[in-house]
């Protein structure tokens, strides 16, 4: 089998969004922005959801914990002001580690139950922000924040964030894929699909669970990190139940378990509503509409789980699929 | 001091009644479908809304005996929405995944909350009683009539209810499609009946919870649904999610938890924890009771080796 077609296929997508985000203005190249960060954090609620069959509902907890590690680690907060590759660091693996945390005792549950104990993880840390006055300042959030800086480089305009938003989906996006592709995924979805025989083909369930959830909530940190660096403004309100929904249905919409559904999916749910945006009031209405249509028209996602980078490399490399 | 923990069990008997009766209908739906039916939230406010628009038609706002009527009334229009935002929403995502119709019911409930935002607006409304006025005094606590109604009409309601699911024959139908859908359908049971029948009742309920819940506070406004919603859906779990006991006992318990954990942790912290903590308890509490028993308090502990559905999502 040929590797170079394949590849050269998924490099045309980063390459794409280099270029486009040479000609687009300010506002549609935030809007691309934005949709890069919700790939990436698809892409990292993948591991658990999709390969793991976990249904993680505070994803958003993880995030908060990245956005705030800048947020504290780089302003006047505290008048302390590292530099961003190592809070990027720091901010992706406490989010990592509160994944642990939180998993040792969550994990022996199983589905809603799994799914309503990390809502309450998301809602007691959006809480706890909005509670810990002297720490994060409350509701009214940390201003001020640092530029970032990443090895001379300044990052400020959404330009900036774009070449960094690319860099980060490809590095994300084949780790992801190798996990898919190794004896830990193969671990994944034995465990997906029947949790008894996966264990019973010596599979150590909670610890295969363990390290997903630990992947997945460090992903989510590192968004964390670079979302505070590019509002350069942090506050609970960001940080909502919904905003954890949101990330779900990227993946769900896109397709559950594949890593291009996750881009798919992000492309669509952040740019419905701003095509929406010239029917004011009637726009959240419409957004659940086409939400509900979606879903009825493809439940098992728009593109489904089979057809991932793999099917694309043999597909495009002559080998049998 | 009496006085005191008196006061705080009559407050806390009445949001726990709320908290069941919408918690009833979570726990109803899950323990048919297995499903997390978002947009039942958004029914409860709904419910609020239609019963003020109701009022306003009829000439009866604020008159208790108006009150049953528009009860009635709206407990029948949000029941048909619930059973035709089944029809339209989940029934064709039967049997696909079970992440399928939970986001269809996000999409249901952001098109319900946002349909409501349009028709009634985005500003609170001021909410007419439909609750008899005046208060009584019990050794030293104020119990209000508003009260003492709200805890009435929902110890009716779920007597009602566990009255038609345990001794009715649609009952005995719907108790069959819970326990096995496939196995009713062998013996002659129409399952989409039956959960019509629950699409029916569950948003009903949920539906007056919402008038109950406006005409005490004296307001209304499109988003109170969301944080009721799951603190209901959290009650549900925490009693048992699919047991109709459970959801009652769970609505009650968490009115009770959050009452008495806001007034006394400050005391008990020395002001550390204060009162903004409040939706905390109720997560914790949560978080802490499915870890020792992860099937809720009076669900059903179905063992990993008997269990039929062997993949979560």
């Amino acid at each position: 089998m040929r590797v170079w077609p394949g590849a050269l296929a998924m490099a045309l997508l980063p390459v794409l969004a280099l270029i486009a985000g040479q000609f687009l203005p300010a506002y549609p190249l935030r809007i691309l922005d934005m949709i890069l960060l919700y790939a990436i954090l698809g892409l990292g609620l993948n591991i658990i959801v999709g390969y793991a069959g976990l249904l993680d509902l505070g994803y958003v907890a993880f995030y908060a914990i990245g956005a705030y590690s800048w947020a504290l680690l780089a302003s006047g907060q505290f008048d302390i002001h590292l530099p961003f590759a190592l809070v990027l660091l720091i901010g992706a693996s406490l989010a990592g580690l509160a994944g642990i945390l939180l998993g040792i005792p969550v994990l022996r549950l199983r589905g809603d139950y799994l799914a309503i104990v990390t809502l309450g993880f998301g809602e007691i840390i959006r809480v706890l922000m909005n509670n810990l006055d002297g720490v994060t300042n409350g509701p009214q959030g940390i201003a001020r924040i640092d530029e970032a800086h990443l090895f001379g480089w300044t990052l400020s305009t959404p330009h900036d964030f774009l070449y960094l938003l690319v860099a980060m989906l490809v590095v994300v996006f084949l780790f992801v894929w190798r996990i898919q592709e190794s004896a830990l995924g193969t671990a994944l979805s034995a465990v997906r699909e029947d949790q008894d025989a996966a264990r019973g083909c010596g599979i150590d369930t909670t610890r295969v669970k363990l390290v997903a959830f630990a992947f997945s909530a460090f992903v989510g940190g590192g968004c964390g990190v670079v979302f505070a660096a590019m509002q350069r403004f942090v506050s609970p309100e960001s940080f909502t139940f919904w905003e954890s929904l949101i990330i779900v249905l990227v993946i769900v919409i896109g397709g559950l378990g594949n890593p291009f559904g996750a881009l798919l999916g992000a492309t669509l749910l952040i740019l419905i509503p701003e095509l929406l945006r010239a029917y004011a009031d009637y726009r959240l209405l419409l957004y659940g509409m086409a939400l509900v249509i979606i879903i009825l028209a493809r439940p098992r996602g728009i593109i489904s789980r089979p057809f991932g980078p793999t099917w694309l490399m043999r597909r495009l490399g002559g080998g049998k699929c | 001091m009496g006085a005191l923990i008196l006061q705080q069990t009559i407050n806390a008997l009445t949001v726990g009644s709320i908290y069941a009766l919408i918690a009833l209908g979570y726990t109803m739906v899950y323990g048919v479908l297995r499903l997390i039916n978002f947009a039942h939230s958004e029914l409860f406010t709904a419910g609020a809304f239609i019963g003020l628009a109701l009022a306003g038609a009829l000439g009866i706002a604020g008159h208790p005996t108006g009150g049953l009527l528009v009860g009635l009334i709206t407990f029948v229009l949000v029941g048909l929405v619930g059973v035709s935002v089944e029809i339209v929403a989940y029934r064709p995502l039967r049997g696909t995944s079970r992440l399928a119709p939970m986001l269809s019911a996000l999409g249901m409930a952001v098109v319900i909350q946002n349909a409501v935002m349009l028709i009634g607006g985005r500003r609170p409304m001021i909410y007419p009683s439909f609750l008899p006025s005046g208060a009584i005094d019990v050794f030293g606590a104020v119990v209000s009539y508003k009260q003492i109604t709200i805890f009435l009409v929902a110890v009716v309601l779920m007597v009602g209810l566990e009255l038609f699911v345990n001794r009715t024959n649609l009952g005995v139908r719907i108790r069959a499609v819970a326990e096995n859908a496939e196995t009713a359908s062998l013996v002659g049971i129409n399952p989409n009946m039956a959960i019509s029948l629950i699409f029916f009742i569950g948003p009903g309920l949920g539906a007056v919870a919402g008038i109950l819940y406006s005409s005490f506070y004296g307001v209304a406004t499109f988003t109170m649904g969301f944080v009721i919603g799951m603190k209901a859906f959290t009650a549900a779990i925490l009693g048992g999610i699919g047991s109709i006991p459970g959801a009652v006992l769970g609505g009650f318990l968490l009115g009770a938890i959050e009452t008495f954990g806001t007034a006394w942790m400050p005391v008990l912290t020395g002001g550390v924890i204060g009162t903004e903590y409040r939706d905390i308890f109720a997560f914790s509490v949560l978080v802490l009771i499915l870890l020792f028993r992860p099937a809720g308090l009076l669900g059903e502990h179905v063992s990993e080796e008997t269990r039929v559905y062997k993949s979560d999502f």
